[in-house]
């Protein structure tokens, strides 16, 4: 089963509750975490892995051989990312532009264009005791962090239960997380920013037609308009987690839950069996 | 006129906080939500939307399937894996075109896809450019460079000194497109692990766009030991903090009632709020 944490608003807990719950399922079963914000990833350091791998993540990129080419600028009208462009007898290629798709290569009519690997990021992976970690880490500078998201999610394994930590926002990094998963939780906390956010990621969860619930994070903190929207919108709301000085503490230390307060592990494995159960309902319905 | 962008890295450490409350404490200013994705700096500004603007983003395949032969060619041509059983998967697509150019019998059309809305606003600080990208869609970075070009042209015809961005988390896409050409970047940090892996980040990222960086630590007392460590880095690597922001609900209880800190209190964060200000205010672009 695959169960993505994600949240709309950033920094309500995403990572504590996909590191937690990992911890809390360890020995339990085959569990495998994977850090899909590969813009900021953070499981990393409350999990402290022992990384044994670490693999480049490239993007084909068009070189165009000055010999053969005609600067018929066919490939420049091709690019639907301004990514290449031709000025009199000069090629130009603005790598971080490009998407990769071939289109270019495809449309050169004197097979003036081939295509090299370009890095944009690393998939590091490694173990956590029993469980398996990966995470994804895209090189600062670049834009496009879909393609490293994509390298990490390739690595799950379909018979372990699998935990993405998903990044913040609403747009494609965390649409190419969720999708494909069975379950998704939304990681929120109860005030005005963390309802809005909280809205757009369930509209964000429908429209990719996975099934989802919510935690409610810093519990106590604000106001009742996330309780009342999850009630108004049928989404089941799964754990409350206490507004708690000690527990962003922890937090801060770069300390789990599970690890900071044990007793919240039986907790998470309560939690897990109820999101099962939702899973497996929202695979027949 | 001055572009201060306030990003962070790490999300949820309190940008919009920070920000709105500069909202309230600056004269002559335009501001300006970055955050594309899951914007807020308009829950604490009570906007009026003034204008309102379609922005599409890249186009999308759609194949014809009474006229489709099904010879998948485009499947074996598409990189994204967007094409199912001869259909389009719209949030697969990238929109490169490619499958419409394989297509040997041109069944394949490339569709404008209508990806989200920007807005002009008045709110009692000064106009507001903001923008919410629809769930699930793609180049939030495109539509960040739309809504910074109106605030830019705003700022001109109103002579205003300041233009004030709220920044997304993160250092992909849409953080770039915030960033890029700024006058100035404020980053806010918390003295989690986790912040403190995150700033560094960003900071190379203003770096890598030459925008210069000042650092703001929120919730500074959370960790004494980890707001040392920010204060050491940034000693490192030759950034300013410019300020220590206390941990104090007064700041939830503004957000709950929609109002920027500094209206609603005058408690700790108050107070640091109003003198980070003062210094940001104050400080010359390079």
């Amino acid at each position: 089963m695959i169960l993505s944490i994600a949240s709309g608003k950033g920094g309500t807990g995403k990572t504590l509750i996909a590191t937690s719950l990992a911890l809390s399922l360890e020995g339990q079963m085959p569990v495998q975490l994977l850090d899909c914000d590969v813009e900021e990833p953070n499981a990393h350091i409350l999990l402290r892995p022992e990384i044994d791998s670490s693999e480049p993540v490239t993007v084909p990129v068009p070189v165009v051989d000055k010999e053969k080419c005609t600067y018929c600028g066919l490939c420049s009208e091709a690019c639907a990312y301004n990514a290449i462009a031709v000025a009199g007898r000069i090629v130009l290629v603005f790598r971080e532009l490009c998407h990769g798709c071939g289109a270019c290569t495809y449309v050169c009519p004197a097979g003036a264009i081939s295509e090299e690997p370009r890095q944009v990021g690393v998939v590091e992976s490694g173990r956590v005791g029993t469980m398996r970690f990966a995470q994804g880490r895209l090189n600062v500078g670049e834009a496009m962090a879909g393609p490293v998201i994509r390298a990490v999610k390739k690595l799950a394994d379909s018979k372990a239960t699998v935990i993405l930590d998903a990044p913040p926002g609403t747009s494609c990094p965390v649409v190419e997380t969720i999708r494909g998963s069975d379950f998704c939780l939304l990681v929120t906390e109860p005030t005005p920013f963390g309802l809005s956010d909280l809205t757009i990621a369930v509209e964000v969860a429908r429209e990719i037609d996975v099934p989802c619930g919510v935690v409610i994070n810093r519990d106590g903190l604000g106001d009742e308009g996330v309780e009342r929207y999850c009630a108004q919108e049928r989404i089941p709301v799964l754990m409350r987690i206490p507004f708690d000085r000690r527990i962003a503490e922890a937090y801060c230390r770069g300390e789990t839950l599970a690890a900071a307060m044990p007793s919240w592990q039986q907790a998470f494995r309560e939690f897990f069996d109820r999101v099962r159960g939702l899973a497996a309902v929202g695979s027949v319905s | 006129m001055k572009e201060i962008v306030v990003l962070s890295g790490k999300g949820g450490t309190g940008k919009t906080t920070v920000l709105a409350s500069f909202a309230a404490l600056a004269e002559n200013s335009v501001l300006c939500d970055c955050d594309v994705d899951a914007p807020n700096l308009h829950l604490l500004v009570e906007p009026v939307i003034r204008e309102t603007h379609d922005f599409c983003g890249l186009q999308v395949a759609h194949i014809d399937s009474e006229a489709c032969n099904e010879c998948g060619l485009c499947v074996d041509a598409c990189r994204f894996d967007a094409i199912h059983d001869f259909r389009v998967e719209p949030l697969a697509c990238e929109g490169c075109g490619l499958c419409a150019r394989v297509c040997p019998l041109d069944v394949i059309s490339m569709r404008d896809t209508l990806a989200g809305h920007w807005y002009v606003s008045q709110t009692r600080f000064g106009p507001l450019v903001h923008a919410r990208l629809r769930a699930a869609q793609e180049n939030s970075g495109k539509l960040v460079m739309a809504v910074r070009k109106r605030a830019r042209e705003l700022a001109q015809e109103t002579g205003a000194t300041f233009i004030l961005s709220d920044g997304p988390p993160g250092i992909g896409c849409p953080a770039i497109s915030s960033l890029s050409g700024a006058g100035m970047a404020l980053i806010v940090t918390e003295p989690s692990l986790s912040g403190i892996h995150d700033l560094e980040r960003v900071l190379v990222l203003c770096r890598h766009f030459d925008v210069s960086p000042l650092v703001c630590i929120n919730k500074y007392d959370l960790s004494a030991e980890n707001s040392r460590r920010i204060a050491d880095h940034c000693g490192d690597v030759g950034v300013e903090i410019v300020g220590r922001i206390p941990f104090d609900p007064d700041v939830n209880s503004a957000i709950v009632q929609g109002k920027p800190v500094v209206e609603t209190s005058d408690g700790a964060a108050s107070r640091e709020i109003r003198a980070l200000w003062e210094a940001i205010a104050t400080c010359p672009v390079p």
